[in-house]
């Protein structure tokens, strides 16, 4: 009998929503961590300082994120291998845009897209970060003796690619969210005459701010080089 | 209205099978899809061709059986109907249609349009009933008492007419609206409930052993079924899964 939530595909689904409410969660801080450096270079500098030394967040929650990350990239792929092995025959004529929208069809490419972002994304912020904290040992978070973080931050978003970069991505995190939002909320089995109209709404409203809203962030920082 | 047919030919399970163009003429717009088909399978005959096999029986949607995939859409371009109750007029003089059986490793195809759908009636035989004796003893119906509304998600459910669409169509070939149905049908009601967790759980098992795929919240299969079976008993499922495997007894 099965009742294991990693042995079914009700129980492996439950999971990939779990996975990707950790990650919408995650974004969210993330976001507003960033949306500092365009309020106040002072205040961003401060909690990245934070976010960088803290034991608890550096060494528990650093690890269950990036595991969070493999974790749903690999569930994802490994449920799309499953579903096209469902269906070995094609149709000849297929019209499932009549009764479906490209973003529900197409997680695992959006998704795959962020992941590719995600590299250079790490190659960025993560690798620098991880080579000065734990191969350097430098914990200061100071170069020159002034506070890092805003100014590599703000570097790093003067090179026009780079900048290009990051919003075409975050249009796919877009696309992603604007269906993985209300669709997590179905996988665990919530769905309700009232609320079910306001979560669809409220992911869309997630997926047009945190993307748009990071893309903004990167803009603002390309605009005002000095 | 004249029409030109591609229709998918296959001798049995192992043959590879192929798309056979056929051209029909002179059908009313008034005529069902499946009167369709028959004129062209007369026209086969006399031109010494073999008809091609397909299923259908009631012909007034209520069997379940006619499945096709018509113009890259399960039961047509129509909604809320089986592909008997599908008309001509839905089609355009000199268009071309496209006729494709379910395609589903869960539903293999038999012959031509026609496939095996018995891993439905598996998942079915794992747990899509209530085990108490009906015969001679019938409780009136209203001595157990049973909210309106609870009455009315069973019933809506229990419209399932076990087509397939929802499989057919679905990208991911999942049968999550189909076992959803059968699992709330029961749920709902209290002579279901006794027998809930065990249900579920052997449904869900036997669907994916079947090799049904996983459910990505499309849609798909509610805007294709024809007894508009909401995608809100898939969510119900989902709780009666968690909660069935979180607190088995057995
Ligand atoms: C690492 C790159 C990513 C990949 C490869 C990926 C892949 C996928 C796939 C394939 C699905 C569909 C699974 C299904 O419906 O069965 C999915 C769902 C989802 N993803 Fe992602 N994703 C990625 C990143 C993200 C990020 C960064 C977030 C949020 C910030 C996110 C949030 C979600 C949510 C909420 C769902 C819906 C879960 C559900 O339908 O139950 N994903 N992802
Ligand atoms: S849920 Fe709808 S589409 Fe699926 S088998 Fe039942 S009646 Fe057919
Ligand atoms: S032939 Fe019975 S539903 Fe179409």
């Amino acid at each position: 009998m099965s009742n294991g939530l990693s042995d079914s595909s009700v129980g492996r689904k439950v999971l990939m929503a779990l996975s990707g409410f950790f990650l919408l969660f995650f974004l969210m801080q993330h976001f507003v961590i960033n949306l500092f450096s365009v309020i106040s270079a002072d205040l961003f500098n401060e909690i990245s300082h934070f976010m960088g030394t803290n034991g608890l967040i550096q060494f528990v929650l650093q690890p269950i994120l990036i595991f969070g990350f493999l974790f749903h990239l690999a569930m994802g792929m490994y449920l799309e291998r499953k579903n096209s092995a469902a269906r070995p025959i094609k149709y000849a004529m297929d019209k499932p845009s009549e009764n479906s929208n490209w973003m529900s069809r197409n997680m695992l490419i959006t998704g795959i897209m962020v992941m590719l972002f995600l590299a250079l994304h790490f190659y960025d912020f993560w690798f620098p970060e991880i080579k000065t904290k734990f191969i350097d040992g430098d914990w200061s978070g100071l170069h020159n003796g002034e506070f890092r973080y805003w100014e590599e931050l703000h570097h790093k978003f003067q090179d026009i690619i780079r900048v290009s970069i990051y919003c075409v991505a975050f249009i796919f995190l877009a696309l992603h969210l604007s269906h993985g939002f209300q669709s997590a909320f179905q996988s665990v089995g919530f769905n309700h005459n009232k609320y079910t109209p306001i979560i669809k709404k409220l992911g869309t409203l997630y997926a047009i701010i945190i993307p748009f809203g990071f893309i903004f962030i990167a803009l603002f920082h390309y605009f005002t080089q000095n | 209205m004249d029409l030109t047919l591609k229709v998918w030919r296959q001798k049995n399970r192992e043959e590879k099978g192929r798309l056979e163009t056929y051209k029909v003429t002179g059908i009313s717009e008034h005529a069902s899809f499946l009167e369709m088909l028959d004129i062209m399978n007369e026209q086969l005959i006399k031109e010494g061709t073999e008809p091609v096999a397909f299923d259908h029986d009631c012909r007034e949607g209520i069997c379940g059986t006619c499945s096709l995939y018509i113009n890259g859409e399960a039961h047509g371009p129509d909604r809320k109907v089986t592909t008997c109750q599908l008309h001509m007029r839905m089609f355009k003089d000199g268009e071309t249609i496209y006729i494709e059986p379910w395609r589903s490793a869960a539903m293999p195809v038999i012959k031509d349009l026609i496939v095996d759908r018995s891993s439905f009636d598996r998942i079915q035989q794992s747990g899509g009933f209530v085990s108490v004796n009906t015969s001679g003893n019938t409780q009136d119906a209203n001595a157990l008492p049973i909210p309106k509304m609870n009455a009315d998600k069973a019933f809506d459910a229990a419209a399932c007419i076990g087509c397939g669409a929802c499989v057919a169509t679905c990208k991911n070939s999942s049968a999550m609206l189909f076992v959803a149905a059968k699992v709330s049908q029961f749920a709902y009601l209290p002579q279901g409930k006794v027998e809930a967790k065990q249900r579920v759980l052997n449904m869900v098992e036997q669907m994916d052993i079947e090799g049904f795929g996983n459910c990505t919240n499309t849609g798909a299969c509610e805007v294709e079924c024809p007894k508009s079976i909401s995608i809100e008993y898939i969510a119900k499922m989902n709780r009666e899964f968690l909660s069935a495997s979180c607190s088995s007894e057995s």
